[in-house]
């Protein structure tokens, strides 16, 4: 049962930078016990070097990490309560599945049939109990990312890191793998860490995710929270699809190609140049009478379940995506007219 | 493949000057002749007369001895700078400095030790060999041992930190198994270039302990016996079996 609540580690103006480059730029997260949490952006934003602050390989030049009431920074990384499972796994090639998982344990100087207990209880939570003798050569990607995850969790550590846990899978293994990572984070009540350059990973998995980008945290937020209501440009293109007006913020929404294009101000109020966020699924075809903006009819894309429409815009250089459930509900070169729920259009400083 | 079949006729000669003069000296190991130049059919009395030379036997205990603690001391220094030079330093001066001693002509090194031995006034014997060997030694083992870490995933020693073992724990249980057949193929060919080193040798050894290499080119100065023949077969044997072991590991390694 996860039962999220207090804050477990707090993450306080960590600064780590590399001769000219700087890695992480005044980060401060607070990421809660159980919570399966993810740190997402594109590669170099620097979350895996938060990461490796937190597992304990990277010292921060700045800053101070909290895990509950202990400073974390303090420790070295074999004592810290803090596991990592690698990109790479990193499974000990010279030894059996059972004695990569048992290492951790030895290493605690756990009783012998203690550690043969928990060691065969973790390899049937992974469902590997039948390959415990083999060496890691002799397994498949999927099963050596589970080998690696049972060593990780052997220890019951109070926070688990997982640096890109997917990405050396194939895209079938790895839908699988989302969701047993999903289930297990709630079996073991272990509180998660991802790092991930895949949004939809973050989106499927975390309960809440960090978006990171140039070594700084652009926004925490839950995955529903992060799509809605992005709070910034950045956001809003780096998480899903988005259609994007640039004009003069105005009370109630901007001013676009001389009419006021409607959305709500998320936070601090806006003035000068901003953009207007709307969802491609927010999106809708009305009546002239009705109509926000008007536009000709490009392309259309039918998908099974769902099917896009670009749209021209005069004033707006890229289409006007447009998405509904079923078949393109408009034909190419068609004059169309557009629409959008205001409370559902986000306005955002450019 | 026909089109280059011409460029097998300079290969086949190239093999034949590499081997047969080897295949000449094992050949006339077995000569029942006195005389190395003239066949007087086949005999191991050779190998005999070896086996109860005490000279020989001497200086082949000499070797071993040299050989031996030469081999373990590179392994020991050389797998450490091997370590130190992958996983804790960028410095190319390091580097190149770490490995020079595998590369600096023999003699430079043979009078340069003689010269810092009697600085430091060290008596000469087998104990200066025995550094001397080291000195090259201990650059080879660096050398290999080093190419097969470059190879290991550097997150394994990390892993084993994260995992709660400290830094030696993580040496010996994680970097050492990883790294062994490098370490083995590095001991064997320390242990071969030391049983037959003789300029480096000649140089650092005292008068009383020769080195087998030693014994041999003093046997030669007064004429080359079949004797000689024999025993340079056999050295051949230890030396072949020895780099064919270290080959095979390594190639082991690659493929893992």
């Amino acid at each position: 049962m996860t039962t999220q609540g207090d804050v477990l580690v707090s993450i306080q103006r960590i600064a780590r930078r590399f001769g000219d480059v700087v890695a992480l730029d005044d980060v401060s997260i607070d990421i809660r016990d159980n919570e399966f949490f993810a740190l997402l952006g594109p590669s170099g934003c620097g979350k895996t070097t938060l990461l490796r602050v937190l597992a304990g390989f990277e010292e921060p030049d700045a800053g101070q990490v909290l895990l509950g009431d202990t400073d974390l920074l303090a420790l070295p990384p074999h004592r810290r309560p803090v596991n990592l499972m690698f990109q790479s796994y990193a499974l000990f090639p010279h030894m059996s599945v059972e004695r990569n998982v048992a290492y951790g344990l030895e290493r605690e100087g756990t009783a012998k049939a203690e550690v043969r207990t928990r060691v065969g209880e973790v390899l049937e939570t992974v469902g590997l109990s039948e390959l415990a003798k083999r060496r890691p050569s002799q397994l498949s990607g999927g099963q050596r990312q589970r080998v690696a995850l049972a060593r990780a969790i052997v220890k019951r550590p109070r926070l688990l890191l997982l640096d890109e846990p997917l990405s050396a899978l194939d895209r079938k293994v790895r839908a699988e793998m989302q969701l047993e990572l999903k289930r297990l984070q709630h079996d073991v009540g272990i509180t998660f860490v991802v790092v991930t350059h895949d949004q939809e990973e973050a989106m499927s998995m975390a309960d809440r995710i960090a978006v990171m980008h140039e070594g700084t945290v652009q926004q925490v937020d839950s995955p529903v929270d992060l799509y809605q209501r992005p709070s910034n440009l950045f956001v809003a293109q780096f998480i899903g699809t988005s259609n994007l007006f640039a004009g003069d913020a105005v009370t109630g929404g901007i001013r676009f190609a001389g009419r006021t294009l409607p959305g709500v101000v998320v936070g601090e109020p806006i003035s000068g140049a901003s953009r207007l966020l709307v969802r491609p699924e927010d999106t809708v075809l009305v009546e002239p009478r009705d109509a926000l903006l008007s536009g000709r009819v490009i392309e259309t894309q039918f998908f099974g379940g769902v099917s896009t429409v670009a749209i021209t815009v005069a004033g707006h250089d890229v289409p006007v995506l447009l998405t509904r459930q079923g078949a393109p509900s408009a034909v190419r070169d068609a004059e169309v007219h557009l629409s959008w729920d205001p409370a559902k259009a986000v306005v955002l400083s450019a | 493949m026909t089109r280059i079949g011409w460029l097998r006729l300079p290969l086949t000669l190239t093999y034949v000057f590499l081997y047969v003069p080897v295949v000449v000296l094992v050949i006339m190991s077995f000569n029942a002749s006195k005389s190395p130049f003239s066949w007087g059919g086949v005999s191991t009395h050779w190998y005999a007369v070896l086996a109860g030379d005490q000279n020989v036997l001497k200086g082949l205990g000499n070797t071993l001895v040299v050989a031996a603690g030469a081999t373990v001391l590179s392994v020991a220094l050389g797998t450490l700078i091997a370590v130190g030079l992958q996983r804790h330093s960028n410095s190319s001066f390091l580097d190149s400095f770490a490995l020079a001693p595998a590369i600096v002509p023999d003699i430079v090194l043979g009078i340069g030790l003689l010269v810092f031995f009697s600085l430091i006034s060290v008596t000469l014997g087998l104990h200066s060999v025995l550094l001397a060997h080291v000195v090259f030694g201990m650059a080879f083992v660096a050398a290999v041992v080093r190419a097969r870490l470059s190879q290991t995933d550097p997150s394994l020693e990390e892993a084993s930190r994260d995992l709660g073992a400290g830094q030696v724990a993580t040496f010996f249980r994680i970097t050492v198994p990883s790294i062994m057949p490098a370490i083995i193929a590095g001991a064997l060919l320390v242990f071969t270039l030391s049983l037959d080193e003789f300029v480096i040798a000649f140089f650092t050894d005292g008068p009383s302990t020769p080195t087998l290499p030693i014994v041999i080119y003093s046997m030669v100065r007064f004429g080359v016996t079949p004797e000689i023949n024999a025993l340079a077969s056999l050295l051949m044997l230890v030396s072949f079996t020895a780099v064919l072991a270290a080959q095979r590991l390594t190639r082991l390694t690659d493929s893992v």
